[in-house]
């Protein structure tokens, strides 16, 4: 690029504007272009390496047959105990564990080890709902006659809390629902009343 | 602007419709500049009414303030949502349609008595969702997710409205025939035009989408037929994340046209300018994916290959404006003489200009607030930390508020002088509107997204969750947080207070400007490049600039680029990091 005329945006260019770049120009596009390629190869290398991926098992399914599995999964694995009505189950390592997301309570409380691998189903009953792990910031969206089976791994023990943060309604923000994972060695004898007062934070210090 | 006066030949019978611009020199349909006005007359009041709801909301979601009951919070952010993203931002981009074809080409607008029932559409529209919204009977927020269900007639109005948005863009593209047709003008269509191309092409696809999702949700709305909410989702998405695509392609037009105005910025390279507004049209409505990467309708495949608008083309698009603007700008400076070292040019730039330091702002908060939160919330795995907490309104703060509403802002203390012939009113307070405005949004969109990441959620009465069957407390730096975006936002609403001041004063009790357009006349009563022409003062003979060394001829920018990246880099692997100390999730 030596000499050139030059003109605004709001001119009407004449005859063919179809130029080389300016040397910057090119310089910037590589830089940009390079970096596009990879942000795009970051999300496939994540699901060969990475540990958190929204993949999932997908399926459709209708809100009362949904209802019905929660049912009996709380009749499965129920311990009989239940905190502010909302029935605690404690289902063993690898199951299919189904969570309720509906206007506005997450049902039932979990129990979970930590380290052991389960797979959390998430559907609504009712309309969209969020599901976000306290204080983990973990975020998926529960969508009615779907159901959303995440594989997932509690890394750390804790008493965590369910926010939904998806608007569901005028009692969106008392939709607050409850998981306790055990560590790993004291394993099934935590006992209820440790689950009382203020909840335990891990990873507070992020 | 010569060819104003070469094409009168053509047209000089239909010389009473026009008034000749004594600024610009560009030939003005006056049903264009009735056209022009009754949108922006519009988009005012939507502003400030959607202002109102801002005001209330945030001063709910100020913990310690915590002013609504939790029907009117939710309901005052429905009004909020639909007011400034639908009805402020597309009445202002019908505009700015007008403007870009009608005005910019010599152009009459062939079918002005459509022009004027597409308005009474939008109009009748706007007043029905508004309608359902006040009286309770759509507290279904923006995105009305099915089966949250509203009155029809909330559905109805979209329609309606949409309807008229969709007849302004056709009268758009058959103002380019005829000004094709009638030659008023020669070349190419300027670039300014060829963005709002851009934004009317994507605003037809986005208004499909509209259309495709409002009128079954209307039907199921009077239990005619079923909606599947995934379904909803998908298709909705493709209405509000493409619009505000629309936004971009309008915004970036502007950014163009406010460099010319301001500092005489020139087009760099036409051919990179366009191809990047051409990404836009091919990849941008691929967007819709951002909102459903932790769903459960779609596989991994679908999502990366949508999120990423297709490997990412859309975001090489901004990065290359991101790039040619301030490059234009800098180039426009240096050809005018302010060569002096490698800020020199940015230095001696009008920062008194309300539309220069709006154009700044709207680049600068766009692009490194806006644009780096945006793809990588974008990316699929980080959205798990990202989705429906207080970051993703935290992002869309930065690009349609701090991005394009105050482009819009910015073109407007222009507009006032050019298109409504008045003297900007209080021009003091305005000159200072973009600083007051701009600024708050950054220190609310900075402290919104941050805290995001401790997990807040948007969209939330309560965040200390009173009532509910399990306590929960957020780490207290949230309430710092909280309180910073509250000022950051009350600063950024006195900004947007002044805005509607300024140009309502103006536009119903403002001084007209007269004849004299000299700088002894105007001087402090307009932005100085309406009497300073600074685009009238580039050399017309082929011109040399100087290298500055690996650099090249624009040093500034290439700096100011490189710094950009450098944050972008950061940022985008930092959110890896945070996502890995998370859960195992497959």
């Amino acid at each position: 690029m030596s000499k050139q005329t030059y003109a605004t945006g709001v001119t009407p260019p004449q005859g063919v504007w179809w130029k080389p770049a300016h040397k910057s120009e090119k310089v910037w596009f590589t830089i940009a272009f390079v970096w596009c390629m990879v942000l795009f190869a970051m999300m496939p290398l994540w699901h060969l390496r990475g540990g958190q991926n929204p993949t999932g098992i997908r399926a459709k399914v209708e809100p009362r047959d949904y209802l019905v599995r929660v049912q009996q999964f709380v009749a499965d694995y129920g311990t009989g105990e239940s905190e502010n009505g909302i029935p605690v189950v404690e289902p063993p390592p690898g199951a299919d564990v189904y969570l309720l997301a509906a206007q506005y309570q997450w049902t039932p409380v979990l129990r979970l080890q930590e380290g052991a691998e389960y797979t959390l189903h998430l559907s609504s009953l009712d309309v969209n709902h969020g599901f976000n792990l306290y204080p983990f910031n973990v975020n998926f969206q529960v969508v009615p006659g779907y159901d959303y089976g995440l594989r997932v791994t509690p890394t750390e023990a804790g008493d965590y809390r369910i926010v939904c943060n998806e608007f569901c309604g005028v009692g969106h923000h008392l939709m607050v629902g409850k998981v306790l994972v055990m560590p790993a060695e004291d394993g099934a004898s935590a006992s209820a009343d440790q689950t009382d007062g203020a909840p335990v934070v891990p990873g507070a210090d992020r | 602007m010569s060819q104003a006066t070469a094409s009168t030949g053509a047209m000089g019978t239909a010389a009473a419709l026009f008034r000749k611009c004594p600024t610009t020199g560009l030939k003005v349909h006056k049903d264009a500049d009735a056209l022009i006005k009754a949108n922006a007359v519009a988009a005012t009041v939507a502003l400030l009414i959607g202002g109102i709801a801002a005001t209330l909301v945030l001063l709910t979601r100020w913990q310690t303030v915590h002013l609504l009951s939790d029907e009117l919070f939710y309901r005052w952010l429905t009004v909020h949502g639909m007011n400034m993203l639908i009805f402020f931002i597309i009445f202002f981009e019908m505009a700015v349609l007008y403007f870009a074809s009608a005005v910019l080409l010599n152009c009459r607008v062939p079918t002005p008595k459509l022009g004027w029932v597409a308005f009474a559409l939008m109009v009748v529209g706007a007043l029905m969702v508004e309608w359902t919204m006040f009286t309770g009977r759509a507290d279904v927020l923006f995105t009305s997710y099915v089966p949250l269900r509203a009155h029809p007639a909330f559905y109805l109005g979209v329609i309606l409205f949409a309807v008229g948005a969709i007849v302004v863009t056709a009268i758009f593209f058959a103002t380019l025939v005829v000004a094709k047709r009638e030659e008023t003008y020669t070349g190419s269509v300027p670039l300014v035009t060829f963005g709002g191309i851009t934004a009317a092409i994507i605003a037809a696809i986005t208004l499909g989408h509209g259309a495709a999702i409002y009128i079954p949700t209307f039907f199921w709305s009077l239990d005619m037929m079923n909606v599947d909410p995934q379904v909803y989702r998908l298709v909705w998405w493709g209405l509000g994340h493409s619009s505000q695509q629309i936004n971009v392609a309008a915004m970036v037009a502007i950014w163009y046209l406010l460099g010319a105005f301001t500092v005489g910025a020139v087009v760099v390279n036409e051919k990179i300018s366009r191809t990047a507004f051409v990404l836009y049209i091919a990849f941008i409505s691929m967007a819709s994916a951002h909102h459903l990467l932790v769903d459960p309708g779609f596989g991994p495949s679908w999502k990366i290959v949508n999120t990423s608008y297709f490997m990412y083309m859309a975001v090489l698009a901004s990065m290359l404006h991101g790039f040619t603007v301030p490059a234009g700008v800098e180039m426009g400076m240096r050809l005018r003489g302010y060569t002096q070292g490698i800020f020199g040019w940015l230095r001696r730039a009008p920062w008194n200009d309300p539309g220069f330091s709006a154009l700044v702002f709207s680049v600068v908060v766009f692009g490194f607030v806006g644009g780096i939160t945006g793809v990588t919330f974008g990316t699929e795995q980080i959205n798990i930390v990202a989705h429906n907490t207080l970051r993703i309104p935290g992002h869309f703060h930065a690009t349609v508020v701090s991005g394009t509403a105050m482009a819009f802002m910015g073109v407007t203390y222009y507009v006032i002088p050019l298109i409504f012939r008045k003297k900007v009113a209080f021009y003091p307070l305005a000159k200072i509107q973009p600083y007051l405005f701009a600024g708050g949004m950054l220190l609310f969109s900075l402290t919104m997204t941050f805290a995001g990441t401790f997990g807040v959620p948007r969209r939330h009465y309560d965040i200390t969750f009173a009532g509910a069957p399990f306590t929960l407390e957020y780490s207290p730096a949230v309430n710092v947080m909280l309180a910073l975006m509250a000022i950051g936002g009350l600063i950024a609403i006195v900004g947007g207070g002044i805005y509607i001041l300024v140009t309502v004063w103006s536009v119903f009790f403002g001084q007209p400007l007269g004849d004299d357009m000299s700088e002894a006349a105007l001087a402090g009563s307009v932005p100085p490049g309406v009497y300073k022409r600074p685009f009238t003062e580039l050399p017309e003979e082929e011109v040399e600039l100087e290298e500055h060394g690996a650099l090249g001829m624009m040093p500034g920018t290439m700096i100011l680029v490189l710094i950009f990246f450098v944050a972008f880099v950061v940022y985008y692997f930092a959110n890896w990091k945070l996502l890995s100390a998370m859960w195992q999730i497959g």
